[in-house]
C-alpha cells in the first residue's frame, strides 16, 4: 500500500470479497536528503504516512518492513551496474522479481498469509483444464502493466492476487470515491522511484561518479562528430542532448561501454528486425517446443509488434519481428504475447 | 479476544486512580502554577504536593527533584549540564555501551563538541565490571553515566558499588533509572547518586512527564532555558495534570512495590521455564537473577523477529524485539552486539514485559500460541532456504 489510489481500492475490493486484508508498506527507499522536496510515488517515510491513513480509513491492520538493504543490494546497484555497461535496466522488474514477489511473498508466508495482492493492471487467471496460471494483461490497455510481470513464476502467480486487472482506472477512481477513502495523489509510476527528483545526473554522481566521464560520440564510420558527457546520460534511440549539429536528426544506435563511445546515426539505422533474449521467464514454466507467432512488447510504452519467437537453448530466445521495429534497446525488456496472454519475457541483450 | 499486552517496558496502561487524579487538572484547576492569582496558586499547590509526596516516597528532598517531560529529557538535562558545568575541571565522561540512546546519543553529541567519552564494556550478561569504571577514572574525568536497569534485557547494574567509587574520586554520578524507578527499591545515598533519571509513563503514569532527582549541592547547567520554573534550572509552562498523574504513579508504585514486585517475578519466571521447556534453542538474554522482575528477553534461533512479531501481534499478544525506540530500523541491537550474542541468534530476539495488569491467564495463553508460531516460522524458513527463488 503507497496511501494512493490502486493499492488503496485493491485493498477496499479483497475487503469486501470477504478477505482478512493487512495492509503492508515497503520502505524501500534510501533517506531522503531533503523531507520538504518529498516527490516519492512510493515505498518512502511520505507513503507510509498515506499508506497509515487509508489502513485507518479501511479498518485494516497495517505494517511497514523496512527492506532498505535488499532494495539497494537487489534493485539500486543493479541499476547502476546496467547503465555503468552501456544497458538501459528497467529496475521495476527486478523489484517486482527480488522484492515483491520475492522477500515480501516469504515473509508473507511467514505471517500466515494465504496470498498477497497488488494494486497491478494485470490479470491472473487459471486455466480449465490443467489449473494453470496464466498472466494476462488488464482490461484497460492504456494503464496495463503485465509488462512488468513477466518474471513471474507458477508458485509466485499462485499465491498473488492483483484486483484491478479487470477494472478500467476511471472506474477504480470511482470505487474510491464511493468508499469515501482520501486517497492521496502520487506521480506517475513511469518514473524509477529511487532517482529523487528525476535527477539522473545526481544520482550517478552519488553513486558511481567515475561512469559520468565524457567521451566521443561516433557515426557509423568511426567518424567523431562531438563529445558526449557520460553515457549514463543516454540510450538508445535518444535525440535530445547530443550537440551535435547535422543536417539530418541523429539518434543513439549503440553505446560502447568500454570504448566509452556513443555510436549515433539517422533515424532508419535504428530499425531492426531481429533481437535476441536472456534470462528468459515461461509464465508456463517451460518454453514451447518450436517457433511461435507472437506480439513482442521491447519497451513500457511500445505496442506490441508481430513477429516468430523461436526458443535458443540456454534460457535465449530470438524473435524475428515483421516490420523492423525502432530502438532495440540492450537491458530493456522483451514481453512476449499471445492475444493478452503473457508468454514470457527476457532482458534484451546486444548481440541480434 | 482481548489483547495481551507485553511490551510494558515501552510504556504501561495509565491506571484508572491515576487517571482520576489528574482529571481536575484538564478540567477546572487548569492554572499556570507561576500564576500570582489564585487559580495559579491552586496550580501550583498541586505540583509542590506532588514534589513532596514522590521525594517522601524516594527518600529525597523536595528541592532535588526537577520535573521534565520524561526520561529522555533528564537524560540529556544531566549529561550535557554536568558536562558543560564541569567543563574547566574536565571533560571525560565516562558511560556504558548498554545505554540507552538518549544516553548514547547525548554522549555522541558532547564528542563532537571536544569531550571524551569511554563506552565501557559489558560482560555476556551485560553487567558493567565496578573495576572498570575504577579503571578508567582519571585526573580529568567529571561524569559517569551507567543506567540502573537495561530496558532491553533487563539486566541490573551494580550502581550502589560504582556510586561508591565515583564518590571516592569526587566525580558525578548519574543513574538512568528509567527503567528501575518503581519497580526495585532505589538507595539515594549512602554512597550518593548525584543525578537520577526517572519517567512516568512506565509506572503506568501519563506520558510527558518525567523527573531528574539532583543531589543537594550538585551544580549543573539547565537544558531548557526561558522562564524560572523548577528554580531557574528547568524552564517551560508546568505540565501540572502530568505531574499530579505522576505524583500519584509513584504512590501506588512504592505502597505496593513488594507485593508487586513478587507477582510479577512470578509471572516473569513461570514465562521463561514455560519458554525454556518448550521451545528448543532459545536462550534468555541478560543476568538471570540481577534482571528486572518483569523482563523476558529471548532469542530463538532460525526464527526472523520481525516475523514473529507480527504473528504475535496478530494473535493478540503484543510485545517487541528489543527497544521500541529502534522501530524499522533493522539495526542490530547495540545492546545485544554489547553482549556478544551471533547475529543469527540476535535476529531471533523477542523482550516480552510483564507489568502490574498482566494475570497469570496472560502468561499461560502466551505459552500456549508461542511454540506453534515459533515452529511455523522455521519451517517456513527453512523452506525459503533451501529453495531460493
Amino acid at each position: 500500500m503507497s496511501g494512493g489510489v490502486d493499492s488503496s481500492v485493491s485493498a477496499a475490493l479483497l475487503k469486501e470479497e470477504g478477505f482478512e486484508v493487512i495492509g503492508i508498506t515497503l520502505q524501500l527507499l534510501p533517506k531522503i536528503t531533503n523531507p520538504a522536496d518529498n516527490t516519492e510515488s512510493c515505498c518512502g517515510t511520505k507513503s507510509i504516512r498515506d499508506a497509515q491513513e487509508i489502513a485507518a480509513e479501511l479498518n485494516i491492520p497495517h505494517y511497514v518492513l523496512n527492506m532498505r538493504i535488499q532494495f539497494r543490494d537487489m534493485v539500486i546497484d543493479n541499476f547502476v551496474e546496467e547503465y555503468a555497461g552501456g544497458r538501459t535496466p528497467n529496475p521495476c522488474i527486478r523489484c517486482n522479481q527480488f522484492i515483491k514477489f520475492g522477500i515480501l511473498l516469504n515473509k508473507a508466508e511467514e505471517l500466515g498469509a494465504d496470498f498477497i495482492a497488488t494494486g497491478h493492471y494485470a490479470r491472473i487467471e487459471q486455466e480449465s483444464q490443467n489449473n494453470e496460471y496464466m498472466l494476462k494483461k488488464g482490461v484497460d490497455t492504456k494503464k496495463d502493466q503485465s509488462y512488468f510481470l513477466y518474471v513471474m513464476t507458477q508458485r509466485q502467480l499462485a499465491q498473488v492476487l492483483m484486483p484491478l486487472g479487470s477494472y478500467r482506472k476511471e472506474d477504480v477512481r470511482e470505487i474510491a470515491r464511493k468508499h469515501d477513502l482520501h486517497v492521496h495523489r502520487k506521480p506517475e509510476s513511469q518514473e524509477i522511484c529511487f532517482i529523487e527528483s528525476k535527477d539522473y545526473r545526481r544520482f550517478f554522481e552519488q553513486h558511481k561518479p567515475d561512469i559520468l566521464v565524457p567521451g566521443p560520440i561516433r557515426d557509423s564510420h568511426e567518424r567523431v562528430l562531438g563529445t558526449h558527457s557520460g553515457i549514463v546520460n543516454y540510450t538508445i534511440g535518444q535525440r535530445r542532448g547530443l550537440g551535435i549539429s547535422s543536417h539530418q536528426p541523429l539518434y543513439v544506435t549503440r553505446i560502447d561501454r568500454d570504448q566509452n563511445t556513443l555510436y549515433v546515426g539517422p533515424r532508419d539505422e535504428e530499425y531492426h528486425r531481429d533481437l535476441l533474449t536472456e534470462n528468459v521467464n515461461w509464465i508456463a514454466g517451460n518454453p514451447p517446443i518450436g517457433p511461435v507467432r507472437i506480439r513482442a512488447k521491447i519497451r513500457s510504452i511500445h505496442v506490441p509488434a508481430e513477429g516468430t519467437l523461436s526458443p535458443e537453448g540456454q534460457g535465449k530466445v530470438r524473435v524475428r519481428f515483421d516490420r523492423p521495429q525502432w530502438a532495440i534497446t540492450p537491458g530493456q525488456a522483451a514481453v512476449f504475447y499471445m492475444e493478452d496472454r503473457v508468454l514470457g519475457g527476457g532482458t534484451i541483450g546486444e548481440e541480434r | 479476544m482481548n489483547p495481551i499486552y507485553l511490551d510494558n517496558a515501552a510504556t504501561t496502561q495509565v491506571d484508572s486512580a491515576v487517571m482520576e487524579a489528574m482529571l481536575p487538572y484538564l478540567t477546572d484547576l487548569y492554572g499556570n502554577p507561576s500564576s500570582i492569582h489564585t487559580i495559579g496558586q491552586l496550580a501550583r499547590r498541586a505540583i509542590e504536593q506532588t514534589r513532596n509526596s514522590i521525594a517522601k516516597n524516594i527518600g529525597a528532598y523536595p528541592d532535588e527533584l526537577v520535573f521534565t517531560s520524561g526520561g529522555t529529557e533528564s537524560n540529556n538535562h544531566a549529561i550535557q549540564g554536568a558536562a558543560f558545568a564541569l567543563r574547566d575541571r574536565g571533560n571525560r565522561i565516562i558511560t556504558s555501551s548498554v545505554e540507552h540512546h538518549s544516553v548514547l546519543k547525548t554522549c555522541h553529541y558532547l564528542e563532537r563538541r571536544g569531550f571524551e567519552i569511554v563506552y565501557l564494556s559489558v560482560d555476556g550478561n551485560g553487567l558493567v565490571d565496578p573495576d572498570d569504571v575504577q579503571r578508567a577514572i582519571n585526573g580529568r574525568t567529571i561524569l559517569v553515566s551507567i543506567m540502573h536497569a537495561n530496558n532491553e534485557i533487563g539486566t541490573i547494574e551494580p550502581i550502589e558499588d560504582i556510586a561508591r567509587i565515583t564518590s571516592e574520586h569526587g566525580v558525578l554520578f548519574h543513574t538512568d533509572a528509567v527503567q528501575s524507578f518503581g519497580h526495585v527499591p532505589i538507595e539515594l545515598h549512602n554512597p550518593g547518586i548525584d543525578l537520577l533519571s526517572a519517567s512516568a509513563h512506565k509506572i503506568h503514569g501519563p506520558k510527558g512527564v518525567g523527573l531528574l532527582y539532583i543531589r543537594r549541592g550538585t551544580r549543573i547547567h539547565p537544558f531548557i532555558h526561558g522562564g524560572k520554573q523548577e528554580d531557574g534550572r528547568r524552564a517551560s509552562t508546568h505540565n501540572v495534570p502530568g505531574i499530579v498523574g505522576f505524583g500519584k504513579s509513584v504512590s501506588i508504585a512504592i505502597e505496593h512495590i513488594e507485593r508487586i514486585r513478587r507477582k510479577i517475578t512470578g509471572l516473569r519466571d513461570k514465562l521463561i521455564q514455560g519458554i525454556i521447556n518448550h521451545i528448543r534453542e532459545v536462550r534468555l538474554n541478560g543476568h538471570p537473577s540481577k534482571r528486572l522482575p518483569n523482563n523476558v528477553h529471548v532469542s530463538f534461533r532460525g526464527v526472523d523477529g520481525e516475523s514473529l512479531l507480527l504473528s504475535l501481534d496478530m494473535s493478540g499478544v503484543a510485545c517487541s524485539t528489543g527497544s521500541a525506540c529502534s522501530f524499522a530500523t533493522l539495526e542490530q541491537s547495540h545492546v545485544l552486539q554489547a553482549i556478544g550474542l551471533d547475529e543469527g541468534m540476535a535476529i531471533g530476539s523477542m523482550r516480552f514485559s510483564l507489568g502490574r495488569f498482566n494475570s497469570e491467564d496472560d502468561i499461560d495463553r502466551v505459552l500456549e500460541i508461542l511454540p506453534g508460531i515459533v515452529d511455523r516460522l522455521r519451517s517456513v524458513s527453512s523452506f525459503h532456504s533451501n529453495n531460493q527463488g
